[in-house]
């Protein structure tokens, strides 16, 4: 029996010296800034006298909002027929506007929680303005719905709440669903947001030399010191939070799709929809981010936090969620063609060709087509022309949802009750408003709340590394 | 003779690099503190292991907002459309795990997420706007760029001057005592 040879002592070595490669790896901070750097960058815009272009677009934005104002004030002193609902469209631009809002949100969960749960360290520079633009763009979603429902005093009746006629919500509703997915989303969107804000506030309150300033930051603050044992705390209800925010995100816009899917018409009932929309959702989300934070970087030269490497990952993000997003056009057009379905057959063909092939070949060129730029890496380079790639996708996910909703209702089963849907100038003010309202937000969040998380900055900055003497 | 006086907080002392806490943290925890910490601006990494700190209590108030979550959303929606007001709906059963499932997983969340934000605060002892610490002036700087340790008077084992000797000896900078 031959002995068992040992491995260990005579086989030679394959290599006689193991020279370990260097990986290098992308550096979030350039310059190596150091701590105080990054006080002073965040810290200073909040305490930096309030700079003209702010007051002007501050302005502007108000203006802006001041449209959905009247719309809704129209709407409501009239009633939801000076939309252009008409039957058998029933629904409009108020839930194509829903969906673009909510979906726009869905970036800033991704960014926050999902990245987090990855160890996606370039998430840092960019989360918490992303995280405030998901909760401003589902207020701008919520406000459609909301003033949807015709008496807006009652929509409460939405909410599991008794009321004088002694009814329940139905919960079998995919619409009263989407009450508890929005509302959940926008409530630990909140709680996310807030939570990583406070050591933030507390750098903010400690450097405060003013009174109202002091007073106004230590209340946000609640009074955090710092203490690792505070930490210790803090970043487990973080990774917690990002746990929970991940399940949360997928499913908002998976029952935000099931409004549609679970209905019988052509076009809508197909099982893709929550995937479709969920990457839909991402896409839109990180065109806005970008949308945002490129002018702000500019502005308040951010160079050094938000650099090539962090534009680089977002721009690949949309180009494979984009890329997503058409691969979903395409397997909605196979299973209509393989379904045998007159009817879906039919809802596919009228898309593409039919009386809104106009918005249809916006979605695709917008959604498909320009997206597939961000290849190149020179044009990843360009931020000009990222921002203006990026505002395309915005329109062509906008289109995407009006898509949906309106060319499946406007010719369904019947001929004899086929319609065309336009919006009124009510419709127009309104949406056309909500921009303002958002930028108003946005806007206020930027002058008042640190931009970007000092504390998570700092972790991931090299020195911080306790290795590193 | 004990120098222990009730209107001392503790000795703060400061340290400029991260490491420098990191190890001085290691050895205030051989020397078997209990009532102490360490300020920083953000979490410094493998501080907790350094400081022989637990896991932190989160995670149990979390799960106990994701059941109590659950619970709620399969009660709410049995007692509203089963029970109270039964809605017949093309003839389906009144109440199933099945329909209802959305509203019962937007509850777990929404729940787990009130408990772990709120578990946080409460385990943190936050709000609390006074504290002893703010009126230490070198303490404004924990928040930017300077680390901090803190070792408090309710331990056994603090002594005035010993302990500022210790501070003295991990190559602490500026020590104070922080009153109340």
């Amino acid at each position: 029996m031959a002995h068992a040879p040992d491995h260990s002592s005579e086989r030679p070595a394959i290599l006689d010296k193991v020279n370990p490669a260097e990986l290098p790896r992308a550096k979030l901070i350039l310059n190596d800034r150091s701590f105080h750097w990054i006080t002073d960058k965040v810290c200073g815009i909040v305490e930096e006298p309030t700079p003209l272009w702010w007051k002007i677009l501050f302005t502007v934005a108000l203006f802006v909002a001041s449209f959905t104002g009247a719309g809704l004030l129209y709407l409501v002193s009239t009633g939801t027929g000076t939309w252009g609902l008409r039957s058998p469209i029933g629904w409009g631009w108020a839930i194509v506007n829903f969906v673009f809002w909510v979906g726009i949100g869905h970036a800033g969960t991704l960014i926050s929680a999902i990245l987090c749960l990855l160890r996606q360290k370039w998430r840092t520079s960019i989360n918490r303005a992303a995280e405030a633009m998901t909760i401003f763009a589902v207020m701008c979603a919520g406000i459609f719905p909301l003033f949807h429902v015709g008496r807006v005093w009652f929509a409460w009746w939405l909410f599991p709440l008794p009321n004088q006629n002694g009814i329940w919500p139905q919960f079998r509703s995919p619409l009263e669903w989407d009450v508890f997915a929005v509302s959940t989303y926008f409530t630990v969107s909140t709680l996310f947001w807030y939570m990583g804000m406070v050591p933030d506030f507390g750098t903010i309150r400690d450097r405060a030399t003013t009174w109202w300033r002091k007073a106004f930051y230590s209340v946000l603050a609640m009074g955090w010191r710092g203490g690792n044992r505070q930490w210790s705390n803090m970043e487990m209800a973080y990774l917690l939070l990002a746990g929970l925010s991940t399940p949360l995100v997928l499913s908002v816009h998976t029952i935000v799709s099931f409004d549609f899917a679970v209905s019988n018409v052509p076009g809508w009932h197909t099982t893709i929809f929550p995937p479709y929309f969920v990457a839909g959702a991402i896409f839109s989300g990180f065109a806005m981010v970008l949308t945002l934070m490129l002018p702000l970087r500019a502005i308040y030269r951010l160079h050094d936090v938000i650099n090539q490497y962090h534009i680089d990952n977002m721009c690949k993000i949309i180009l494979a969620t984009g890329t997503m997003v058409g691969y979903a056009y395409g397997t909605e057009f196979f299973i209509a063609a393989y379904s045998g379905n007159s009817y879906e057959k039919f809802a596919f063909i009228n898309r593409a060709f039919g009386q809104y092939a106009w918005a249809y070949w916006i979605m695709v060129s917008c959604n498909v087509i320009t997206p597939q730029l961000f290849w190149f890496k020179k044009i990843r380079e360009n931020h000009s022309l990222v921002w203006i790639i990026c505002l395309f996708v915005n329109v062509g996910m906008w289109f995407e949802r009006f898509v949906i909703t309106v060319t499946s209702l406007a010719n369904d089963y019947l001929p004899s009750s086929w319609g065309y849907y336009s919006p009124t100038i009510v419709d127009i003010f309104t949406f056309f408003g909500t921009f303002g309202f958002f930028s108003v937000l946005f806007l206020l969040f930027v002058r008042f709340f640190p931009l970007l998380p000092m504390a998570e900055l700092k972790m991931v900055s090299p020195h911080s590394d306790i290795h590193n003497h | 003779m004990n120098e222990r006086n009730e209107s001392i907080h503790g000795v703060a002392c400061t340290f400029r690099k991260p490491a420098d806490v990191y190890h001085a943290a290691e050895k205030v925890r051989d020397a078997g503190w209990k009532y102490w910490d360490v300020h920083s601006a953000y979490p410094i990494h493998g501080l907790d292991q350094a400081m022989g700190m637990p896991r932190s209590k989160v995670p149990r108030l979390t799960l106990l907002g994701g059941v109590t979550g659950f619970i709620t959303g399969c009660l709410l929606t049995w007692y509203m459309n089963s029970y109270d007001y039964p809605l017949v709906v093309g003839g389906k059963p009144f109440w199933s795990p099945i329909f209802p499932f959305p509203v019962m997983y937007e509850c777990t969340i929404l729940f787990a997420a009130f408990g772990t934000f709120f578990g946080q605060f409460i385990l943190n002892r936050l709000p609390q706007h006074h504290h002893p610490l703010f009126d230490l002036p070198q303490f404004a700087r924990t928040s930017d760029d300077s680390f901090m340790i803190v070792l408090e008077a309710r331990d056994s084992k603090f002594h005035l001057d010993e302990s500022r000797n210790f501070l003295l000896s991990l190559g602490g900078q500026e020590i104070t005592v922080i009153r109340d």
